[in-house]
């Protein structure tokens, strides 16, 4: 099983660099998972990150593109609630990237 | 000493529950789990058999898979006791043999 | 109706938790939603204990999914029938079930209820309109 270092921990991920246990998440994680697909973590990636952890934390799943891009529209205006910006901080998707970063599984009906 | 009966199919997909209830001596203990339980609801249509089985039989329900559906104590038949997986391992110790219905 | 969309109807008959229909269903509901069908969801036999309120799941370890069943209305399914005859059976009420909703985007995200207490006959008419119902 491959597993991802940080901060001195080893945590085990799956073949696609999802984390196994999701419980094992913390902030680090994201920004460690974000060094390696060469995504530099700002504030607008941590909104992002946060919605899908209150999404996964209150529904057990982690939501779907379209499901995601409106609700980041009425949370966070529909600037952002589109998906060329949702794109733009996460160039291979903010379904998988995003969840990825996140902690989250992959998104149920992602192939 | 007396027999364990266990069911675990909901009886109102299949019959399991009512073939115990049928095939079970006086005294003996009747363990309702998994989707089993809600067997054990009031007002429902098993509600009767239930009861009648009550009257002279141990009737008993896992804690656990009750409140996973969704249910308490306060929503199933008085009569039926509830029991924890300890308790599910002291009937199994208590009595002669076990049975499970499928 | 515009040209391609078909009816679908997911109809959801087993307990949850006892073997992985529920489950599996929810996730095949979960995926058709991506492709702007006509999806509704009945719930009806022992299917009407997979949406009952206050699951807790702690004791027994399984993994609790019923809180999915709130996100459907992200998902624009905001069709639930659920089956008046099956509900009596089983002792059961509207008020043992979850309140599944959604957020109306044309009238200002006003929530509303996607439930709908359905008699047997009726549930048969529904099945009949449908161009493609999957149970399970």
């Amino acid at each position: 099983m491959a597993t991802i270092s940080v901060e001195g921990k080893d945590l085990e991920v799956d073949e696609e660099g999802y984390l196994v246990n999701l419980d094992e998440w913390f902030p680090a994680v994201a920004s460690a998972m974000a060094v390696i697909d060469e995504v530099e973590m700002e504030d607008d990636h941590w909104d992002i990150i946060n919605f899908l952890r209150e999404y996964y934390e209150e529904y057990q799943i982690a939501p779907a593109v379209r499901v995601l891009t409106k609700a980041v529209a009425k949370k966070l205006g529909k600037e952002k609630g589109n998906s060329k910006y949702l794109y733009q901080l996460f160039p291979y998707g903010p379904g998988k990237q995003a969840c990825k970063f996140a902690g989250l599984p992959k998104p149920t009906g992602c192939v | 000493m007396a027999k364990l009966h266990i069911v675990n199919k909901s009886p109102f997909e299949r019959n399991s529950l009512k073939s115990c209830l049928g095939k079970s001596k006086e005294g003996s203990t009747i363990l309702l789990i998994e989707d089993a339980v809600v067997g054990a609801l009031k007002g429902t249509v098993v509600a009767d058999d239930l009861s009648s089985a009550i009257a002279n039989k141990n009737v008993c329900v896992l804690g656990s898979d009750l409140n996973t559906r969704g249910f308490t104590e306060a929503e199933i038949l008085d009569g039926i006791k509830i029991v924890d997986y300890a308790g599910f391992v002291d009937l199994v110790a208590e009595h002669s043999n076990v049975q499970s219905w499928l | 109706m515009s040209e391609g969309i078909k009816k679908f109807m997911f109809m959801n008959t087993k307990a949850p938790y006892g073997t992985v229909y529920a489950l599996e269903s929810l996730e095949v509901v979960l995926i058709s939603a991506a492709f702007d069908q006509d999806v509704s969801l009945a719930f009806c036999d022992d299917g009407v204990f997979q949406i009952t309120d206050n699951q807790k799941t702690d004791g027994s370890g399984m993994k609790n999914f019923s809180a999915a069943y709130k996100a459907l209305g992200d998902y624009d399914i905001n069709k639930i029938y659920v089956e008046k005859e099956s509900l009596e059976e089983r002792g059961l009420t509207m008020d043992n079930l979850m309140k599944l909703t959604y957020e109306d985007e044309d009238d200002d995200w006003a929530e509303k209820t996607s439930m709908y207490l359905v008699t047997r006959a009726e549930l048969a008419d529904l099945i009949d309109e449908q161009d493609v119902t999957i149970s399970s």
